[in-house]
């Protein structure tokens, strides 16, 4: 069990910076990202994208403003649980919150702050008959601990970067790797698209070009998986797990079952300190909805700033808050 | 004006009226008409939330760059009619266009 004053629930730049604001009045942060690095979009989308309306920074590359929050933040001993999605959220006696997350990590916290961007980011699947009914009894969609394919027939599906690294990563591995693939070319990096065709010259891995998934076979645990090519022939491929790599995408996910106000994908929340409907819930940066609401990453600092200050009266009911300057105090660290 | 038509996830058509000379991007042409596409990225064809099926008119477009094409090459569900609508300049080359939204 973690025990914390504020469990902020995204860890991407909004998130980040919240833990500074937390700091300063002397709360504790832990953070949950369902991504398995922080930074949210700004890293698993366009790391080195340069943004242009960072105050202070005329131009900054989207993984250094990461880096930057993150020493920014550090003297305030933040906590992290990474790769992990929130999954329930319930009362405790003493006015707070205990969230359980995918991974069954219990937090308990006496405000919750929910910047999670425009929702989980998950794995875009493909569409096939009863792929549900396989998913975690042979359909992964994340390479977690490489050693679980020790000696398994793998297939992996996907055109992209992901797609060609696992697969020759696992070659080393798994007893058979049968690559997928709609094109009849690589658009991922030449070296990488290199070694794969290499592979599959040397016989080491099962390359099939202008392919598509067609079906799943197995009685309760994936055994085959049918590959149609462009022709309309069908190849029975033996499997006992099989990886769909087409990168992720973003979905509210389970915030929406929590009783909170939503309006087309965003929660609503009052301008004066962006709490929720919930007492001693916060929503901040692209998750939330306003009139005039601007998805800015400057907004989003902004809207960190004063929900700490009313966070403030839920981790310390009994105090005043007196508003200090950093010029004045400095950064206290933990 | 410029006139394509927009067929959303229902199977509904409706018929999209732009003005000529305006300086924008298919894929906020159906955020302004409200049609439910999350275009998370904001433009730079690396989220692939605005992806649309061009099913008439894709002759007239523009071929997709390079940034593009490296995305609709990692989708599960592209099609050689995919396209990223952030993509797609508004201009008369759209008009008889017909355009779906792909599926969430």
């Amino acid at each position: 069990m973690i025990t914390t004053d504020i469990c902020i629930i995204g860890a991407g730049p909004v998130g980040l910076f919240s833990v500074f604001e937390a700091g300063l009045l002397k709360m504790r942060c832990h953070l949950v990202d369902v991504l398995p690095q922080i930074g949210g979009q700004l890293s698993e989308i366009y790391p080195k994208k340069p943004i242009y309306d960072i105050p202070g920074f005329p131009e900054i590359k989207a993984e250094e403003l990461i880096e930057n929050l993150y020493q920014q933040i550090l003297p305030f001993k933040p906590t992290f649980s990474l790769g992990e999605r929130v999954d329930k959220l319930s009362r405790t006696e003493d006015g707070g919150f205990l969230l359980t997350t995918s991974d069954q990590t219990e937090i308990k916290a006496k405000v919750i702050v929910i910047a999670g961007g425009l929702g989980c980011f998950e794995p875009r699947k493909p569409e096939l008959q009863r792929l549900e009914h396989f998913e975690g009894k042979g359909v992964v969609y994340m390479v977690k601990d490489p050693e679980k394919f020790r000696g398994k027939k793998l297939i992996i599906a996907g055109g992209g970067d992901s797609a060609l690294d696992w697969s020759i990563y696992l070659t080393e591995i798994a007893e058979q790797v049968t690559l997928v693939h709609r094109n009849e070319s690589f658009r991922g990096a030449p070296d990488s698209t290199e070694k794969v065709f290499d592979l599959a010259k040397a016989g080491r891995l099962n390359l099939l070009l202008n392919s598509n998934l067609h079906a799943l076979n197995g009685n309760g645990v994936l055994k085959s998986v049918d590959i149609m090519n462009k022709q309309g022939e069908l190849k029975k491929v033996e499997a006992d797990y099989m990886i769909p790599l087409f990168g992720l995408s973003p979905k509210l996910g389970p915030i929406s079952e929590w009783g909170l106000n939503i309006d087309k994908n965003a929660i609503e929340v009052n301008t004066f300190d962006y709490s929720t409907n919930v007492p001693g819930i916060f929503a901040i940066g692209d998750i939330n909805t306003y009139p005039g609401k601007l998805k800015l990453i400057l907004c989003g600092f902004h809207e960190a700033a004063l929900m700490a200050q009313s966070a403030f009266k839920f981790v310390y009911p009994n105090q005043k808050l007196s508003f200090k300057y950093t010029t004045v105090n400095g950064v206290n660290a933990f | 004006m410029i006139i394509f038509d927009v067929v959303d996830r229902a199977g509904n058509l409706q018929k999209v009226e732009v003005p000529e000379e305006i300086n924008l991007n298919l894929m906020e042409v159906l955020k302004a008409s409200e049609y439910p596409i999350l275009a998370t990225c904001g433009g730079m064809a690396l989220c692939a939330t605005c992806q649309v099926e061009v099913a008439q008119g894709l002759e007239n477009l523009p071929s997709p760059t390079d940034v593009e094409l490296d995305m609709l090459d990692q989708l599960p569900k592209a099609t050689p009619q995919s396209r990223l609508a952030c993509q797609i300049k508004i201009n008369e080359n759209l008009n008889g266009a017909v355009f779906h939204l792909a599926a969430e």
